[in-house]
């Protein structure tokens, strides 16, 4: 700690070098920062999966309705403790651009099926108590200013051609930073009613979740579900939740993985460019160094102190740069509702402060490693 | 030594010469410099190149003279529907090419079925249209490249070379399973890059049985007489109360079909090339600083032999663009090696299915690129050149 002062005038000789590199570091991470977040809303969803939910869909394409009789038939299966299901609404709110998912469901054994969306209960006994009411994710209730009693007008092209209109009775929060709050929720009940009066689509749904006793038996009961739909009109597909999302996320395709490439690339490119600066800056100063030795400073004592310099500034930069990443990412989603997930996941925040502290080892130790096994009298020749 | 403009510009051309030949000296921050730039450019153009990419594969889908009609209120196939009175009545009306068969429109079917990706292995949403006999002289660009034409009236399928080289089973001999049924790839086409490549067609009836579906349809596709024609026959459907639909250019249709996916690429590769373009600012005014600091004594030295200020601005300024230029040609020259006619299939989200589609470098986004390094060069130049011209001169020439 007593050199820190050292350290520190080292870092102010050169204000406008040291400033520069700072702030070509600040850039990278809050690159990375932003990467990750790209990643994650591209592919998320896959690790929030829970592992004892699976999904059944259509066999040959989730575009394809299940009859909503299987719930029934579903929940007898040995294995399934709970069924629910969701239908694609596709819905327009004012604006095609304004999208976000609706899907009409039961709203207490949905609920139950997905704890992940906190609805508080007096609003979950109000909507219970409204048929056409609706709940919707903060996300979504912040980016439209909604308030509890709205009347939310929704036009969808799928189902009848007309524009439906939800009482907003429920605000439900996410219980994980990752949870996608953009959906809203309708009464199955009162989309089925409506159904009914135009006898279009009745007693259908989209696909189904099931949520099984014991998550090692999943596969098993995977099997047994499709079994019982066998040779029926309607054939289903069971899969985890997760590898459900994973296929999803698949259907984006390689384009996920190339941007995420070339900009992997990209990052490492800034920091070998800045980090060979900073190994100038060192090196520039091996004279000095030699100084230090002279005047009794152990090989030791040097290495840690060109480490301490660049690895306070990898560190500064790093931290800096996250933290405006941190704080971009939280202003949520850039692109308008097309990336519902995004947000800056913890375990990327750590990853990032190795890269820094890795950055700043690697930047200091070879000039450090070059000045310790230098001669005192060769290093004070340089000068 | 001579005034006036031509002096000037003797001036800033051997300062900048001096300049020039200094580079070897520092390599190492130029060499960075350049290698930044370059980076910038490449991310830029290569991500852009995506979003170019596939609007090139959507607009390669539509004639001039070709027209889509869909319900009204629909914003894609998807959720389109059509009764046989309705199509009959489309394919009627005025503005459609004729031929001795009859109408130049096929009322079409549009549906998705699950098929492994080759990539991955998982499940991506595939097209199946089922088309009429019109179809391909509604779209004169298809031409069977392997195998053959499916039968009319049999359960057969052909597929676009795109949807070939992704899904896997997909090629002449293979087979899909629709529903219970096993059905033969008897051929392969291709559509001049266009969306149809993406998709697997079949005959309308067929897929109507197979889908339970009736006698129902979910969009006409025509082929009119000219492009011009457009108005009337746009004109003749809206005005029939008969009929409720969205009249469109297919170049339109197409161009909405991939706003979603268009905007969203170039959202994030502009977001993601800003922030590299800033890094790459203050490597560029690191190296230029770094240039003017090691040459103190020698602009000092012209400045004191009657060099103008403005000159030294100039010719710095000059050396830094330069430098950007050079970078941001080798970004654009990687990025076109590296991702044009790159093959890849995303799902669009408008039609909830799979396009494939190859990455285009074109070159106004190679323009662009240029533009976005000339930028940078230019602000990286301009602090360090202004430090330069102010420098003391008694005081810089003594500095050593």
């Amino acid at each position: 700690m007593k050199f820190l002062h050292l350290i520190w005038g080292n870092l102010k000789r050169k204000k406008l070098r040291t400033s520069l590199t700072l702030l070509s570091i600040l850039v990278a991470f809050v690159l990375f920062g932003v990467l990750c977040a790209i990643k994650h809303a591209l592919i998320g969803g896959v690790e929030l999966a829970g592992a004892d939910r699976l999904v059944v869909r259509h066999k040959v394409s989730i575009i394809q309705l299940l009859p909503e009789s299987y719930k029934a038939r579903m929940a007898r299966i040995p294995g399934v403790s709970l069924a629910v299901h969701q239908t694609w609404f596709g819905g327009i709110y004012q604006d095609p651009k304004n999208f976000f998912m609706q899907c009409p469901v039961e709203p207490e054994d949905f609920l139950k099926m997905f704890p992940e969306f906190r609805l508080p209960p007096e609003q979950l006994k109000a909507w219970l108590a409204t048929r056409t009411g609706a709940i919707a994710g903060r996300n979504t209730v912040d980016r439209f200013g909604w308030k509890i009693g709205d009347k939310i007008p929704i036009m969808s092209p799928i189902w009848l051609q007309r524009t439906w209109e939800f009482d907003l009775v429920g605000i439900f929060e996410g219980r994980d930073k990752g949870t996608d709050t953009t959906p809203l929720f309708f009464r199955y009940d009162y989309f089925d009613e409506v159904r009914k009066t135009q006898n279009w689509g009745t007693g259908l749904v989209g696909w189904y979740t099931i949520r099984v006793e014991d998550p090692a038996r999943a596969a098993e009961v995977a099997r047994l579900i499709d079994q019982e739909f066998e040779n029926s009109p309607a054939e289903t597909k069971t899969e985890p939740e997760g590898a459900f999302v994973q296929a999803f996320a698949n259907q984006i395709g390689d384009i996920a993985l190339i941007v995420a490439g070339i900009l992997g690339a990209v990052f490492f490119t800034i920091l070998l460019v800045t980090g060979s600066t900073m190994s100038q800056a060192v090196r520039e100063r091996i004279g000095e160094l030699g100084v230090l030795k002279a005047i009794g400073f152990t090989n030791g004592q040097v290495l840690g102190l060109v480490l301490a310099e660049s690895c306070l500034l990898a560190l500064l930069g790093g931290g800096l740069g996250l933290g405006l990443a941190a704080l971009f990412i939280s202003r949520g989603d850039p692109t308008g509702g097309l990336l519902p997930l995004f947000h800056f996941p913890a375990s990327d925040l750590l990853i990032g402060a190795g890269i820094a502290v890795v950055l700043g080892v690697l930047t200091g130790v070879f000039p450090a490693l070059q000045a310790t096994r230098l001669r005192v009298a060769d290093a004070l020749r340089r000068m | 030594m001579h005034s006036g403009p031509l002096n000037w510009l003797l001036q800033i051309a051997s300062i900048t010469r001096f300049g020039l030949l200094s580079i070897p000296q520092r390599r190492g921050s130029v060499a960075a410099t350049i290698f930044g730039i370059a980076g910038v450019v490449l991310v830029l153009v290569g991500v852009l190149s995506i979003a170019a990419g596939f609007q090139r594969a959507m607009v390669a889908s539509g004639a001039p003279d070709s027209a889509v009609v869909l319900r009204s209120g629909a914003d894609s196939e998807m959720v389109s529907g059509f009764g046989r009175a309705e199509t009959r009545l489309i394919a009627d009306a005025p503005g459609i090419a004729r031929q001795a068969q009859g109408a130049l429109a096929s009322a079409e079917l549009f549906v998705i079925i699950n098929l492994p990706k080759r990539a991955t292995g998982t499940d991506a949403n595939v097209p199946l249209r089922g088309v009429e006999s019109a179809a391909l002289a509604v779209r004169d660009n298809l031409k069977i490249v392997a195998g053959r034409m499916f039968e009319w009236g049999r359960n057969e399928v052909i597929v676009g070379v795109g949807a070939a080289r992704e899904f896997a089973g997909l090629e002449v001999g293979g087979t899909i399973k629709v529903g219970r049924d096993t059905w033969p790839v008897v051929g392969v086409f291709s559509a001049s890059g266009g969306v149809a490549e993406s998709e697997v067609w079949t005959d309308a009836t067929v897929l109507q049985g197979a889908y339970n579906r009736g006698d129902s349809f979910q969009s006409v596709y025509a082929r009119l007489v000219s492009p011009g024609a457009f108005r009337e026959f746009k004109d003749a459907l809206t005005a029939n109360p008969q009929l409720n639909v969205k009249v469109m250019r297919q170049s339109e249709f197409y161009s909405e079909q991939s706003e979603m996916i268009t905007r969203l690429i170039t959202t994030l590769g502009v977001l993601i090339a800003g922030l590299m373009a800033v890094g790459a600012v203050f490597g560029a005014l690191n190296t230029m600083y770094s240039a003017v600091a090691s040459r103190t004594r020698e602009i000092a030295t012209l400045r004191a032999l009657g060099f103008g200020r403005g000159a030294v601005v100039v010719a710095l300024m000059l050396e830094a663009m330069l430098l950007a230029l050079l970078g941001g040609s080798a970004g654009g020259v990687l990025a076109f090696v590296a991702f044009n006619n790159f093959h890849a299939a995303t799902i669009n989200w408008q039609s909830f299915s799979q396009v494939a589609f190859a990455f285009a470098v074109t070159p106004p986004l190679l323009v662009q690129g240029v533009i976005w390094a000339m930028a940078i060069g230019l602000i990286g130049g301009l602090l360090p050149a202004l430090r330069a011209a102010r420098l003391p001169i008694a005081a810089a020439l003594r500095e050593l």
